[in-house]
């Protein structure tokens, strides 16, 4: 099993209620975020193409931040998906250093904080809540290793990419172009 | 031109506008690691070759620095942590793919040595000197007869901890600033090259001088060539190097590197040391001091600079 996410950039139009859905539904505190909307401008005027895209914790199969952690508090649970242990947590930063995404953050409590893609939901059968909530259905989530999942239905036929693949972290947010 | 904008109020603190989550703490402790790392490595070297006696200030006097300054250190990095009261997770485990938890346990193994090699000279410095209890003076006995078990064990730890203090940065692949190999070497050569300076400024012995002066310009010449050679590997790697490389060639680091770092905290103590050795007059304390004040400047602009450095996409 194999937990990925594909977003259409092409549906995405960065109203960022993923961003307060996630907020809402995992009580991030007020100021921080686990997800967040890049829009990425290229070209010059008039030829300018616009890019939107929800972005957040990779997910990586190679994950720099738990090859980082001193105590082992950054883990990948069953799916591939990369947690924190806040209780063994020492909040030295090391894999806020280490990801090339800057996914993670200091939480106020003290521990380091990221997306989890709502594990809590998903042992439940339910989508992670930013995937849950998108208007556009520009998001798809699923087990990659299932071919008849939504995220490798989406993914068939369609050009996409990761981001910073030259990072070698190996990520699982794959955007649809 | 690409420009890309987070929209959606992206404003993580110390991670956004750009990363800040390390701060003096970090470039002291590695300062004040590798300091500890050269005294000891000088004087666990000349305790194994048994020149105890022609280099007193190496083998004895410095060595009282390194427990103050490694604690000093521990202070640092105590005082970095976010979530302090689980400090005490760094030791309930092994992780070996983290050079943090390396240097963890690096610490945990050098302090109370380094401690107890300096209190078996405590009778030599402090005149009357009695520990309080028999079963001291019986281990002090049997420490100084296995003097040279504790001199091995101390030099290979201290070049442990030093090349640490630059591999704690050089494993970070996401910044591409420390993300070079020789940043481990670069950092325990200028380790080494701060505790000789401390050597040289605190000895008396003109023949320990002159030994730790021609050492030092051995290690700072070596410094000057790793330096250029980490310039020009990035000038030579990918778009994310090349970058970082303009934070030293015009960009905002430019002066701090270039003026603090490399002229007065290298090249001007080479040349001050290298007068004195031809036997110019020259306050010892000048190219020490330049020496301490340009690794600690070193340490403080690695730091923070690489955090400046990140991948685009």
């Amino acid at each position: 099993m194999r937990y990925a996410m594909a977003i259409d950039t092409n549906k995405c139009v960065g109203c960022a209620d993923c961003v307060v859905a996630c907020q809402t539904e995992n009580n991030v505190p007020v100021g921080y975020a686990r997800d967040w909307i890049a829009e990425i401008v290229a070209g010059t005027y008039p030829n300018v193409e616009l890019e939107i895209r929800s972005e957040r914790c990779n997910h990586c199969d190679n994950p720099p931040c738990v090859r980082a952690c001193p105590t082992g508090a950054s883990h990948v649970v069953e799916g591939g998906i990369v947690k924190v242990t806040p209780e063994e947590c020492i909040g030295c930063g090391a894999c806020i250093q280490s990801c090339p995404y800057d996914a993670r953050f200091s939480h106020p409590d003290g521990y380091v904080d990221k997306c989890t893609f709502c594990d809590h939901r998903v042992k439940k059968g339910q989508d992670p809540a930013c995937v849950a909530v998108c208007p556009t259905k520009c998001m798809y989530f699923g087990d990659l290793d299932d071919p008849s999942s939504d995220v490798s239905e989406a993914m068939k036929n369609r050009k996409y990419k990761a981001l910073a693949p030259e990072a070698g972290t190996d990520p699982h947010i794959f955007y649809l172009m | 031109m690409t420009e890309e904008l987070l929209t959606s109020g992206r404003m993580n603190p110390n991670i956004d506008p750009y990363l800040n989550i390390w701060h003096w703490h970090i470039p002291v402790y590695l300062f004040l690691g590798g300091l500890a790392a050269g005294i000891l490595f000088f004087a666990a070297y000349y305790t194994i070759t048994g020149k105890e006696k022609q280099m007193p200030t190496t083998v004895k006097w410095a060595t009282f620095i390194v427990p103050a300054a490694l604690i000093i250190g521990l202070i640092a990095l105590f005082l970095d942590l976010k979530h302090q009261m689980y400090f005490w997770r760094l030791y309930t485990t092994v992780r070996l793919e983290s050079p943090m938890s390396w240097g963890a346990w690096t610490l945990m193994l050098i302090t109370p040595l380094s401690i107890i090699w300096v209190a078996t000279y405590m009778k030599e410095v402090v005149p009357g000197w009695q520990w309080k209890w028999k079963f001291l003076d019986t281990a002090e006995t049997w420490i100084i007869k296995n003097k040279k078990g504790l001199a091995w064990a101390l030099i290979v730890l201290a070049v442990i901890l030093g090349i640490y203090t630059g591999i704690l940065l050089s494993a970070f692949n996401a910044r591409p600033l420390w993300n070079v190999s020789i940043l481990g070497p670069l950092f325990l050569v200028s380790g080494l090259s701060t505790g000789a300076a401390v050597i040289i400024w605190m000895t008396k012995n003109h023949h320990e001088r002159k030994i730790m002066s021609r050492i030092d310009i051995l290690l700072i010449i070596i410094e000057l060539f790793l330096v250029t050679h980490m310039i020009m590997g990035f000038l030579a790697g990918s778009e994310v190097k090349i970058a970082t490389a303009q934070l030293f060639l015009g960009g905002q680091f430019t002066v701090s590197f270039w003026v603090f770092f490399v002229i007065l905290g290298l090249v001007f103590p080479l040349v001050l040391e290298t007068l004195e050795l031809r036997g110019f007059k020259i306050p010892v304390a000048v190219p020490a001091i330049l020496i301490l004040f340009g690794g600690l400047v070193f340490r403080f602009i690695i730091v923070e600079a690489g955090q400046f450095t990140r991948y685009l996409y």
